[in-house]
């Protein structure tokens, strides 16, 4: 039998046993403490397995990326900024930057744009859920299936072959030449994020539509009944009042398209100036052999992420104090 | 992964519809639609061409098909998954799925009843660091963790199911923050009288972890298994770390998808077999479970 099928086996059965005998272990070594130090010690018992996770797979490696990212390629001596010095004058990960840059507004605009306009159209017709199903869908297929989906819409044959992708026999019945979407810079780096996009506005529209349905329908009533037109309604009272989800969903994108990868390296292998700092990152690790540079790529990744850290923090803390 | 909180509907739900110009519908209709098409149309071309022969596929748009004469064949799919690979790496993706969802709900869920029902010296200290660590970028964690489960560490990484061990171990830890994160925010609304009155009956907290706050999770729980199953199964990234593309035997779909799409002179039309296949079950599991999905992203939390 294969061996890790028997592995599998016995973590599938063996863990959930695991974890609940851990419980009870935990609480009869309670049983012999002073039960004034019971309640100080029970938490901490039952935190203990994911504190550990937490710790070995998240926090220690974080730090240890940070002081990696001032050593040399060896991880044996201090370069100080050495590796910094590198992304910020190597013209390909400069251009990766960039492509990061451009990832985070179009997608953050298209995803959280279209999501929108989405959700305000579907909900004034009566095969609603079958709309929403429709856009939403995409978000259970992986980035890879995704690209080889959208390779056959970008794909190009020369004039005057029949083309084979769905773009080119559109731009080509309207007597243009066929366009190589995925070779020609700038161009690709939006065919990209449209897959990308493709993806994620279904999730964006979900949750903007719930937060759409949340409005009072009165409020919009009473607008209407003093002669607001639906432009007017959207721009006063709908808009607004969806101003909070939108700025929920937008961080959500801001991170997908900071962390953007899988697309790239299945459509271009960020060839063709698409490079992202994600993509950057796994180079320098696997084929370059540079664990610093490829540290200092993922610590630049985590700058840019704090801010959204903080955002989420602050908006948790705010939760917090109403509940 | 990142963790947001959605405001929560206030009463009064209803939809803006409103009577209006027979004109207006039209254009309403026609713009819905043209929406749902341009969404289909990508999937549903890459269906057609997966059931067409392999040389109509290089010759001729997947439209054309759908035109008398028909020639549609099955050939692709009994080809790659008689090739091994694809089945094998279907296995694979099953073996690496599974237990990457079970651990890591399973060990959230204590750390979430420690966090909502128990008082400690530290507690909102210690969640607001799991609030932080939701948006961590997996990138900051891969050379310490490859040194450390790699042959500079403890040797888990290679051929062997080692790999595998690696990849759940990973993927609990990747998955925690937004597990607790979830699972905590749940289980702490739920009514504080059932569980003071189960204490004043005498319940432990084991008791009362196993018999009210699992039982009455549920939503959460089934809410939180799709997102990690859809997460793991569809991750790229985390298999290409630790298996490694030159793992062959040991690939999960995803891997063996993109290994085929970026080698050369690729067969195209097992490329787009390979890739339903990929697609097959998370698609089930969506269509099956989409409910449970919509109101775990709507109903407090998302993941990104």
């Amino acid at each position: 039998m294969d061996p890790r099928l028997i592995t599998a086996l016995i973590v599938v059965v063996g863990v959930p046993a695991t974890v609940i005998g851990y419980v009870f272990v935990v609480e009869q070594i309670l049983r012999l403490v002073p039960s004034r130090l019971q309640a100080s010690f029970r938490p901490w018992l039952w935190l203990l397995p994911a504190l550990l996770f937490l710790f070995v797979f998240l926090v220690y490696p974080t730090l240890n990326t940070v002081v990696l990212s001032f050593q040399d390629k060896f991880s044996k001596a201090f370069v100080g900024l050495n590796n910094y010095n590198y992304f910020f004058t190597s013209p390909d990960t400069l251009i990766s930057l960039r492509n990061n840059v451009i990832w985070l507004v179009l997608l953050t605009f298209l995803a959280v744009g279209g999501g929108m306009i989405i959700a305000i159209l579907v909900d004034r017709v009566r095969y609603e859920s079958v709309a929403k199903s429709v856009v939403f869908v995409p978000l259970a297929i992986s980035f890879v299936g995704a690209s080889i989906i959208w390779r056959f819409v970008y794909d190009y044959q020369p004039p005057g072959h029949a083309q084979t992708g769905l773009l080119n026999a559109g731009v080509t019945a309207l007597g243009f030449q066929p366009i190589t979407w995925i070779q020609d810079a700038p161009l690709n780096t939006l065919a990209l994020i449209v897959v990308a996009a493709w993806t994620w506005t279904g999730f964006c529209m979900v949750i903007l539509s719930a937060a759409l349905k949340g409005i009072s329908s009165e409020l919009l009533e009473a607008a209407r009944v003093d002669g607001a037109t639906e432009v007017q309604v959207f721009r006063k009272i709908t808009f607004p009042l969806l101003l909070p989800t939108v700025a929920v969903v937008s961080t959500t994108m801001i991170i997908t398209a900071l962390k953007a990868f899988d697309i790239v390296y299945v459509m271009t292998s960020g060839n063709y100036d698409t490079n992202v700092i994600a993509n950057q990152m796994y180079k320098e690790l696997f084929t370059n052999s540079q664990p610093g540079r490829a540290s200092a790529i993922a610590v630049i990744l985590l700058l840019l992420i704090i801010p959204v850290m903080v955002i989420n923090i602050r908006r948790f803390r705010q939760q917090e104090a109403l509940r | 992964m990142t963790a947001v909180s959605v405001p929560r509907s206030i009463a009064a739900t209803g939809s803006a519809r409103r009577r209006r110009r027979p004109s207006g519908r039209v254009m309403l209709n026609v713009a819905v639609i043209a929406i749902m098409v341009v969404w289909l149309l990508p999937t549903f071309g890459l269906l057609i061409n997966s059931i067409r022969p392999a040389q109509a596929v290089a010759s001729s748009g997947w439209w054309t098909s759908l035109f008398p004469p028909y020639s549609f064949t099955i050939e692709n799919y009994t080809q790659v998954l008689s090739r091994g690979g694809i089945s094998q790496a279907f296995v694979n993706s099953l073996l690496i799925t599974i237990p990457s969802t079970i651990i890591p709900i399973a060990v959230a869920a204590f750390a979430a009843y420690a966090f909502s029902w128990m008082s400690f010296r530290g507690r909102d200290v210690l969640f607001v660091v799991v609030v932080g660590l939701l948006v961590i970028p997996l990138q900051t964690t891969f050379v310490p963790l490859l040194n450390l489960l790699g042959p500079k560490g403890i040797h888990l990484l290679g051929a062997g199911p080692g790999a595998f061990v690696a990849v759940w171990l990973a993927h609990t830890g990747y998955g925690l923050p937004f597990a607790i994160y979830l699972l905590r925010n749940y289980m702490g609304g739920l009514p504080r009288e059932v569980f003071e009155s189960a204490s004043i009956d005498g319940a432990g907290h084991a008791t009362a972890f196993f018999r009210l706050a699992i039982p009455m999770s549920v939503p959460a729980i089934a809410a939180l298994v799709i997102f990690q199953f859809l997460f793991v199964w569809n991750d790229l990234l985390v298999a290409l770390m630790f298996i490694g593309a030159a793992n062959a035997p040991n690939l999960p779909l995803t891997m063996a998808v993109a290994s085929l799409a970026t080698s050369l002179g690729g067969d195209w039309q097992l490329l787009m077999a390979a890739a339903f296949i990929s697609m097959a079950l998370p698609l089930i599991v969506f269509f099956a479970l989409q409910r449970y999905f919509v109101r775990g992203i709507t109903g407090g939390a998302v993941k990104g």
